[in-house]
């Protein structure tokens, strides 16, 4: 009965940990937050920057594109903030010192997401939500029911979706040790593909990054289906509406790779 | 005192020479995380090529004065570049600032900024082998891309990556000697980090900003002479002696960065605590 309470209280310690360790050194943890304040405004100011040569993407005109910028902003930044963390995996298991966290008498996945917490990124989610309302504001959308609902459940189901892909990424250095970078190219790959509507990729690229792993219901479906237009590509007329349907199966997908990826882990001893 | 005879003579070649050859060796064993980092680059420059594609549609064949290929280029040359001049994650400097490790460095003959210029050289050129080779081929076959015209480019190129790479490196060991005086050098990596995202020409080529912008950041900071710069030069903006420009600029850089490297090193080693124990 006791047991619950004593697990809250090891999270809260360890998060109190990180707080106090990441402001003893005040100068670098001011220029820090600065710095990494720009550094989510950088997606949404390349969209700007392209426009000043462009008048459109792909069909797509610059309050449209920066409405799908903005949700796939605010979708990327719910997830970093709750397990952006995990990209450090590969070096808990590269180091040995996964073993350690595979015998506290806690789960595997919130000790990785709560032993690494930097308060900034909850400032960088907030930030990203005040970019997607600035976005919302200048698009021509017109409200309805069906839409206010959209807007909510779209940046959480996408921030489901990069999660579900950080976390299955993480796992392939249970099976390759120095895999470096190579989840990269999915999980800040996947960031990139998603700030623009998918019609500019080639063929195939689409089908693996929007179809394949989903990318297209973070932000193009749900911006899409927000401004009423018809997908340009020709996708039925319901897929606009499914982002929380994929958001459940990648979750499901992560969570049993991860489970497979615990149970294949041998320590790498040094 | 004749530093610049000293660094020339032969004995110190010599060692420079070692160096670079094992700062080389060093990098070719990590083999698989070299192939996850090239894929990486890859995926990205498929990314980044259709974007830069559907910019130059949009805008009716030429975007701020680069066609459709030259965009590809642009993309995938800088996606090579990424690990040649190692824009990002070097700490190891710092790290040894922090642990104390570092005393040993200040101990050998050779002057530390030339001996982590000369590893760096050494590293770059495994880079150029692999991590820039990689995805330059599955560019070439993927896309369209824009090739030299001119033969004399090819030479220029060389020297502009090795430019590049020397203002790289000069950039990222000032970055890692604040650590003699924050020891957590966190918040001034974030801040290269933004720099060399926003400013480098890695996010957005340089001339798609506002005039006065571009003239501030190519002539008062050391940011496009680390990418933008050796992809003007590939991709032959302008005429010669605009590459002639780009060169020079890149060559001021290069010499103002190590000169600020080794004057910030002299000062920032009576800062030395030696920690641990």
């Amino acid at each position: 009965m006791a047991d619950r309470p004593t697990t809250a209280a090891a999270y809260r310690a360890l998060l109190g940990a990180q707080l106090r360790a990441q402001t003893q050194y005040r100068f670098s943890f001011a220029l820090d937050t600065a710095a990494s304040a720009l550094i989510t405004l950088l997606d949404v100011v390349s969209v700007l920057v392209l426009f000043r040569v462009t008048p459109a993407l792909a069909g797509f005109s610059f309050t449209d594109s920066l409405l799908i910028a903005g949700l796939a902003n605010a979708a990327f930044q719910l997830c970093d903030m709750c397990v952006g963390n995990i990209d450090t995996m590969r070096e808990y298991i590269r180091t040995g010192r996964f073993d350690a966290v595979l015998l506290r008498p806690l789960r595997v996945l919130p000790q990785l997401v709560f032993g690494d917490f930097s308060p900034r990124r909850i400032g960088r989610a907030a930030q990203a939500l005040v970019v997607l309302v600035v976005a919302l504001s200048l698009a021509d959308v017109t409200w309805t029911p069906a839409r206010t609902v959209l807007v909510v459940i779209a940046p959480l189901s996408g921030a489901v979706i990069f999660g579900a892909v950080f976390v299955a990424g993480s796992t392939t250095a249970f099976w390759f040790v120095e895999s470096g970078e190579f989840a990269n190219a999915f999980t800040y790959g996947g960031r990139d593909f998603t700030i623009y509507p998918v019609g500019i990729y080639p063929g195939w690229f689409r089908a693996v990054f929007a179809y394949s792993l989903g990318f297209a219901f973070v932000a193009y479906f749900p911006g899409l289906a927000l401004l009423g237009r018809p997908d340009p590509l020709g996708t039925p007329g319901f897929l606009p509406w499914c982002s929380p349907l994929v958001a459940v199966l990648a979750a499901t997908a992560a969570a049993l790779v991860w489970r497979v990826g615990v149970r294949h882990y041998r320590s790498t001893g040094s | 005192m004749g530093t610049v005879s000293t660094v020339l003579s032969p004995p110190a070649l010599r060692t420079g020479m070692a160096l670079a050859g094992a700062g080389f060796r060093r990098w070719a064993t990590y083999r698989q995380a070299m192939l996850a980092g090239a894929f990486t680059n890859t995926v990205f420059g498929f990314l980044r090529t259709s974007v830069m594609l559907a910019v130059a549609a949009g805008a009716g064949g030429v975007a701020a004065g680069y066609r459709g290929p030259q965009l590809a280029t642009y993309v995938w040359v800088g996606q090579g570049l990424l690990a040649v001049v190692q824009l990002w994650g070097w700490t190891e400097l710092s790290d040894r600032v922090r642990t104390g490790d570092v005393q040993s460095d200040l101990l050998r003959p050779v002057h530390p900024v030339l001996s982590y210029l000369a590893a760096d050289l050494g590293r770059a050129a495994f880079a150029l082998c692999s991590r820039f080779v990689l995805p330059m081929v599955v560019g070439l076959i993927a896309f369209d891309l824009y090739l030299p015209h001119r033969p004399a480019t090819y030479p220029l190129f060389l020297l502009s990556m090795l430019f590049a790479t020397v203002v790289s490196f000069g950039v990222r060991y000032l970055v890692n000697l604040t650590a003699f005086w924050l020891l957590d050098i966190r918040g001034v990596i974030m801040a290269w980090l933004l720099c060399s995202n926003a400013l480098t020409g890695m996010y957005f080529p340089i001339a798609f900003l506002p005039g006065w912008a571009q003239a501030v950041l190519w002539y008062a900071t050391p940011f496009p002479s680390i990418l933008q710069a050796p992809v003007d030069v590939v991709v032959e903006r302008g005429t010669a002696g605009h590459q002639a420009t780009v060169l020079a600029v890149q060559g001021c850089w290069a010499a103002v960065m190590l000169a600020a490297a080794v004057v910030v090193q002299r000062r920032a080693e009576r800062r030395l605590v030696v920690q641990g124990g």
